[in-house]
């Protein structure tokens, strides 16, 4: 199977990455190498075997329910673009 | 005092031959002169250096210095280090302070060690040349034409370079090997889980795992038993007694099982790197040790593997970096969506948002089980090769790369023929097991050749004692570039 443009400019839409159109064509040629190589995946034939997440094949962990976090808002927020009385400020988003 | 051994330094502080001020300076004179060539740093802090560093001075005046005590360490600068500026080599960070220390980094500050500078890497360690960062590329200090490797060639070429005692390194495919490979130092890439994750910023969480880069084995047992140990933080932290890694670097070879795996050993090996490993594994012979041909027959689908799951994770990672809460924000944007395409587009290089839409496409709706779940399947067939591999050897050896240092600029306009350079690295990050590059003599340009040693789980001690015995035997470890 092959990649279009469309499937490019999609994905830019849903990587939230924006692509100018004389970006499309080189990105496509680059995305198609890339998925060639990946297609050599289809030759094996994997019906039985079970994914593999994690070598030690381990669940993750649970721990108790209870506060172990301190207020440090104001501290994390220093590195935000732009902050207000404690809030982080994006474009307005309802009219 | 720069080619000292990291015990040999902690006795010149513990005897008060040298202070901790002293031995950061001269580093830090060393990096002032070399780094406007090598650029293997991206921050350097002489103020905060040195203020580690006489801390570390007035515990070794009290008696209570440990191992790593006032001895200066260059950081990856994908490890979260309090008040520094932690950039990951990309735009997105370039004006980012850590509010807090990855778990590595509050290792290293309980030991007393001093926090030298961050060093250069491939953005989001996204590359195998280091010419992926958003603050250029490093040059090999063998040899100024050729990479140092990726994505840890900031740490590998301050090392090769003494411009540290010693240094950190990432490996996700072969980042923290590939490098040590290239510049002729010594690397280990601890079992998956064995090195705390939090805060060392992630590419692919499956496969992310910190180890030291150093001058010898010896030197990177000391650092691993600084940087292992369980962390809660981490959902994927193994929970193990702490080991001393340093504790069978003495025992003797003999007997040892050697797998050559013939996959290694075929077509795509340059013929001098070819001769150097051989070599190596011919010294072994001499130690004592003999070898068995093994094969591990899936290694040609580690790379397509790797080049679905990676991405794959590395897309969700990477989904954090919007704009909002930290990093780079676009100056001009029209609504929130713009804003979040515009700081993306601006903030991530070419390489990192191929691998985004890699990963995109891969997890999108429709192709999730012919590309990933298929790819983790794999995973387990490649796992499994060493698994039956280990039951006829004790190490597994072969070349960390299969050239010598390649030139700048050479891959880096052809993705594909960059990531088949990692051939050799990326199953063992695939499988979870641990992995180290040794230096072995030079390639017949003069380039560093690196031998790789693949231990079972948890074989760290044993690998670090296989490539300590080879160390005493030889000394390319201890050969130095020419010019600095």
């Amino acid at each position: 199977m092959s990649l279009t443009e469309a499937d490019v400019k999609r994905m830019a839409h849903l990587a939230r990455i924006e692509i100018a159109q004389q970006e499309v064509a080189p990105t496509l040629s680059q995305l198609s190498n890339i998925m060639g190589l990946v297609e050599q995946m289809q030759a094996v034939d994997t019906e039985g075997v079970a994914p593999m997440a994690h070598a030690q094949d381990l669940s993750l962990r649970l721990r108790e329910d209870r506060v172990t976090e301190t207020d440090q808002h104001e501290l994390f927020q220093s590195v935000a673009p732009e902050v207000e009385a404690g809030l982080y400020l994006v474009p307005k988003v309802i009219e | 005092m720069i080619n000292s051994t990291l015990k040999e330094l902690s006795a010149a502080l513990a005897a008060k031959k040298i202070s901790s001020r002293e031995l950061t300076q001269t580093f830090l004179d060393r990096i002032a002169q070399l780094n406007p060539t090598l650029n293997a740093y991206i921050t350097v802090d002489p103020e905060k250096s040195l203020a580690q560093a006489d801390a570390a001075d007035q515990r070794i005046a009290q008696g209570a210095a440990g191992p790593l005590t006032g001895i200066p360490i260059a950081q990856k600068d994908i490890f979260c280090a309090k008040g520094w500026r932690t950039t990951c080599a990309s735009k997105m960070l370039a004006n980012f302070t850590a509010p807090y220390d990855a778990q590595v980094i509050e290792h290293f500050n309980a030991a007393g060690a001093v926090n030298l500078g961050k060093t250069n890497m491939d953005e989001f360690a996204m590359g195998s040349s280091n010419e992926t960062s958003h603050f250029g590329a490093v040059k090999n200090p063998w040899d100024a034409l050729a990479v140092p490797g990726g994505s840890s060639g900031g740490s590998a070429a301050a090392v090769a370079a003494r411009l540290c005692a010693a240094a950190t390194g990432t490996d996700t495919g072969g980042s923290i090997r590939q490098p040590a490979a290239l510049t002729g130092i010594t690397g280990i890439k601890p079992t998956y889980g064995v090195v705390s994750r939090f805060g060392m910023i992630a590419f692919a969480s499956s496969l992310d795992q910190g180890g030291p880069m150093a001058k010898s084995a010896e030197d990177c047992a000391l650092l691993l038993n600084t940087m292992a140990g369980f962390d809660t933080r981490d959902s994927t932290s193994l929970d193990r007694p702490v080991e001393d890694y340093s504790r069978d670097l003495a025992q003797p070879l003999k007997g040892l099982k050697i797998g050559l795996p013939k996959e290694y050993f075929a077509e795509g090996l340059a013929p001098d790197v070819a001769k150097a490993v051989e070599a190596a594994i011919a010294e072994y012979k001499k130690l004592g040790a003999q070898t068995v041909e093994i094969s591990l027959p899936n290694t040609q689908l580690s790379i397509p593997v790797y080049y679905v799951l990676a991405p794959a994770e590395a897309s969700s990672n990477l989904s954090r970096y919007d704009g909002v809460r930290y990093g780079y924000r676009a100056p001009e944007y029209t609504d929130l969506s713009d804003m979040y395409k515009k700081t993306r587009a601006q903030g991530f290089g070419a390489e990192v948002k191929r691998r985004i839409l890699i990963g995109t496409y891969v997890l999108s709706a429709g192709y999730y089980d012919a590309y990933y779940l298929k790819a983790q399947k794999l995973r387990r067939l490649i796992a499994q090769d060493f698994t039956e591999a280990f039951k006829q050897c004790d190490v597994i050896m072969g070349p960390t790369s299969p050239t010598t240092a390649f030139n700048l600029g050479e891959k880096s306009d052809d993705p594909v023929s960059m990531y088949l350079s990692d051939i050799y690295t990326i199953a063992v990050n695939l499988a979870g097991l641990p992995g180290m590059s040794v230096p072995v003599g030079f390639g017949a340009n003069g380039r560093p050749v690196g031998l790789q040693i693949v231990g079972n789980y948890f074989a760290e001690a044993k690998m670090l004692n296989v490539a300590h015995q080879y160390q005493l035997a030889t000394d390319w470890h201890a050969r130095m570039p020419g010019g600095v």
